[in-house]
């Protein structure tokens, strides 16, 4: 590392001093060089400049009063206006007593006469009004956290800009460190083991991070913060850190977000909030223990904000469309269609076709998926009717409901309202709701696709086989249809046709007495083997994409002349 | 070569001067030799004769500053004196001043090329 050397050289405040005049700043930072680091501005527009980039970094301004572009006393109200410079102590440089009094008043924290006093006055009025400034800011958050020790977030993050000021060239790192699963330990062991490996934790990271230029702090209940050095052993630091007790040796992990030499210019908590977007993006992966912050995530994060920002145009102007994918009854000797799933299609109009998959995960954290779910019932239902009028068929049409959804008492009603507004029956619309719907809150669960079933909904339970129920809990399933999740087939064929699992689970449908739909279908094999072992329906491009409402209706034009 | 005992001789208070300078005297110097090349002194100079009290009162306001931290006493005495007069936009003449700052400017200059 390199060090100690930095250390000699950086462990100085830094000082801007803003005149016009070239012997003042010379002056200046003739008495101050010594030991301080000293910017100089030549007006105050430049000084402004200079305070804006450096807002992290300078300790105090010495500002003359008279200067050309901006005077003293403007630049003073400026800085004192704003939230981020107001904390930097200003004393001011100035000759007459009449503009003492007032910048005083405008919130100057002393002032130097001119001519200047004994250089010794000087470095004696900079160095207490650096201090009081600093002890200010410290006072007023509290200092530690009870559990650990470890500084609390609002104190961490002002000694940290304190560090700054001390090492402003060091490179530094900001690191957001979560413990894996912690929740999960909390409800095996107990509360107070928990609280127990919160602290080793905190002490092994404290002798991990010994250096007098690294701060700790604990965030929240096992997410901890750490500003150090730049280091480049992380994946050696989340081991050693993960190793807190013996008997837990396996159950600790602890996941490393990295924002490595990290931008100065940014505010301190915004670093940490990088951190944390690199740790986020490793949270479900169980092989990856460190996570390095990159520009393109927060590309990634300001697309998400985008799309949410643009939802409700995007559905009043409707350029979300409902797409079908035809489901076929396969246990016949030819495939028949038996019914269809409404996708949702987003076609932007200048980003075009934006994937399911990058918004439905946002709008679901955001709630707006109610919103979006609901304009997904209406759409299908009007198609449903429209084809039952105009082509004389249809089939049913199966929409999907999040788990958010479950939880509104007024679902029931609101879907029923729905079909009976379009002329269609319940029996028209099939509802599917995912597995990991089921496994929280089961009773409740139960309770409400029950009363969805008592209505005349079929109900197919989604992704089944990802989520995590348990085999007693699924003998007592409200369902209809049992939906294999899509990497079951994936896994099934991918690896030496092993459909073990997938023969389990026609097993449980047999036994629950409900048909086995297959997703996801794209080869012909797949197909044939999964007819093979008993699967009753079966979706996917093997037979067809989804596609828009017309194209579909090839499908129902077909089925028709062949029932004929 | 100016010395420090010169500028003694001219009436700089040069111990207050060098101490604001950590006593580098070489510093010293050159900061006396830089203040004299100063844009003020021809600011204040034709801020007078256009009788432009506002900007003559800046620039001498400015030099008051800069001859006050080298303690150039027979300079800083009548910038100073000028200042609060202009400070105040006192309609007077001024001539006589920017005289005798302009002699005093010469013979320190002169006391530098000797």
């Amino acid at each position: 590392m390199s060090g100690y050397d930095d250390y000699i050289s950086n462990g100085k405040r830094h000082i801007l001093v803003a005149d016009d005049e070239f012997i003042n700043r010379e002056l200046l930072e003739n008495i101050l060089g010594d030991e301080y680091d000293v910017l100089k501005a030549e007006d105050g527009e430049m000084a402004y400049e200079m305070i804006k980039q450096n807002r992290n970094t300078i300790s105090l301004i010495l500002l003359d009063l008279m200067m050309p572009k901006l005077s003293g006393l403007e630049l003073l109200t400026c800085l004192k206006q704003d939230s981020e410079l107001k904390g930097i102590p200003v004393i001011v440089l100035t000759s007459d007593q009449q503009s003492e009094v007032e910048s005083l008043k405008k919130g100057a924290a002393d002032f130097i006469p001119k001519p200047y006093p004994q250089p010794d006055v000087i470095k004696a009025r900079i160095s207490k009004s650096i201090e009081l400034a600093e002890d200010r800011q410290i006072i007023s958050a509290t200092e530690k956290d009870a559990l650990t020790g470890l500084y609390t977030s609002e104190y961490f993050f002002r000694y940290g800009e304190q560090l700054d000021k001390f090492y402003p060239t060091c490179d530094m790192d900001a690191l957001c460190i979560d413990v894996d699963h912690f929740h999960v330990l909390n409800e095996r062991f107990g509360i107070a083991k928990g609280d127990e490996i919160l602290r080793s934790i905190a002490q092994r990271l404290n002798s991990i991070f010994d250096d007098s230029r690294a701060i700790l702090c604990r965030k929240a209940a096992d997410t901890f913060l750490v500003y150090c050095l730049h280091r480049d052993d992380y994946e050696k630091v989340a081991e050693q850190a993960s190793e807190v007790s013996a008997e837990l040796s396996a159950a600790i992990k602890l996941r490393i977000g990295v924002y490595a030499n990290c931008d100065k210019k940014l505010a301190m908590h915004s670093r940490f909030d990088r951190a944390k977007l690199a740790a986020d993006k490793i949270r479900n992966n169980y092989s990856v223990f460190v996570s390095y912050f990159k520009e393109s995530l927060i590309e990634k994060e300001l697309f998400a904000e985008k799309l949410v920002a643009e939802f409700p145009k995007a559905l009043s102007e409707k350029q979300f469309q409902v797409y079908f994918q035809p489901k076929f009854d396969v246990r016949g000797g030819k495939p028949v269609l038996a019914s269809a799933e409404a996708l949702v299609r987003w076609l932007h109009p200048t980003l075009g076709m934006i994937s399911p998959g990058a918004f439905i995960p946002l709008f679901e954290e955001d709630g707006l998926i109610a919103k979006l779910d609901e304009y997904v019932w209406r759409g299908t239902a009007e198609k449903i009717a429209d084809w039952k009028s105009r082509l004389g068929i249809s089939v049913p049409v199966s929409v999907n409901l999040s788990r958010a959804e479950m939880y509104d008492p007024k679902l029931v009603e609101l879907v029923e309202q729905i079909a009976l507004e379009n002329g269609i029956t319940t029996k028209d619309l099939y509802l599917e709701i995912t597995e990991s719907a089921y496994v929280r809150d089961a009773d409740q669960i139960v309770e409400r696709v029950t009363d969805l079933r008592n209505h005349g909904f079929f109900i197919e339970m989604d992704d089944f086989g990802s989520g995590y129920s348990s085999l007693n809990m699924i003998a007592e399933l409200p369902i209809d249809a049992l939906k294999l999740d899509m990497k079951f087939i994936r896994t099934a064929f991918e690896k030496q046709n092993d459909t073990r699992m997938i023969s389990i689970v026609i097993d449980i449908a047999d036994y629950l007495g409900v048909p086995v739909i297959a997703e996801g279908v794209e080869t012909e094999e797949q197909y044939l083997e999964l007819k093979k072992l008993g699967c009753a329906i079966i979706q996917g491009y093997y037979f067809s994409k989804p596609v828009p409402a017309a194209e579909f209706e090839k499908f129902l034009l077909e089925k028709k002349a062949n029932e004929g | 070569m100016l010395t420090i005992e010169a500028l003694k001789e001219f009436g700089v208070n040069t111990e207050e001067g060098l101490a604001r300078c950590m006593n580098n005297q070489a510093f010293y110097l050159k900061l006396i030799d830089k203040v004299l090349e100063d844009k003020n002194f021809a600011s204040l100079e034709q801020a007078i004769a256009e009788g432009d009290l506002a900007a003559a009162f800046e620039a001498a306001h400015s030099l008051k500053g800069v001859l006050g931290n080298l303690s150039i006493t027979p300079m800083f005495e009548p910038v100073k004196e000028m200042t609060e007069f202009l400070r105040a936009r006192t309609e007077m003449d001024y001539q006589p001043y920017v005289e005798q700052i302009k002699e005093k400017r010469a013979q320190l200059k002169q006391l530098i090329n000797e």
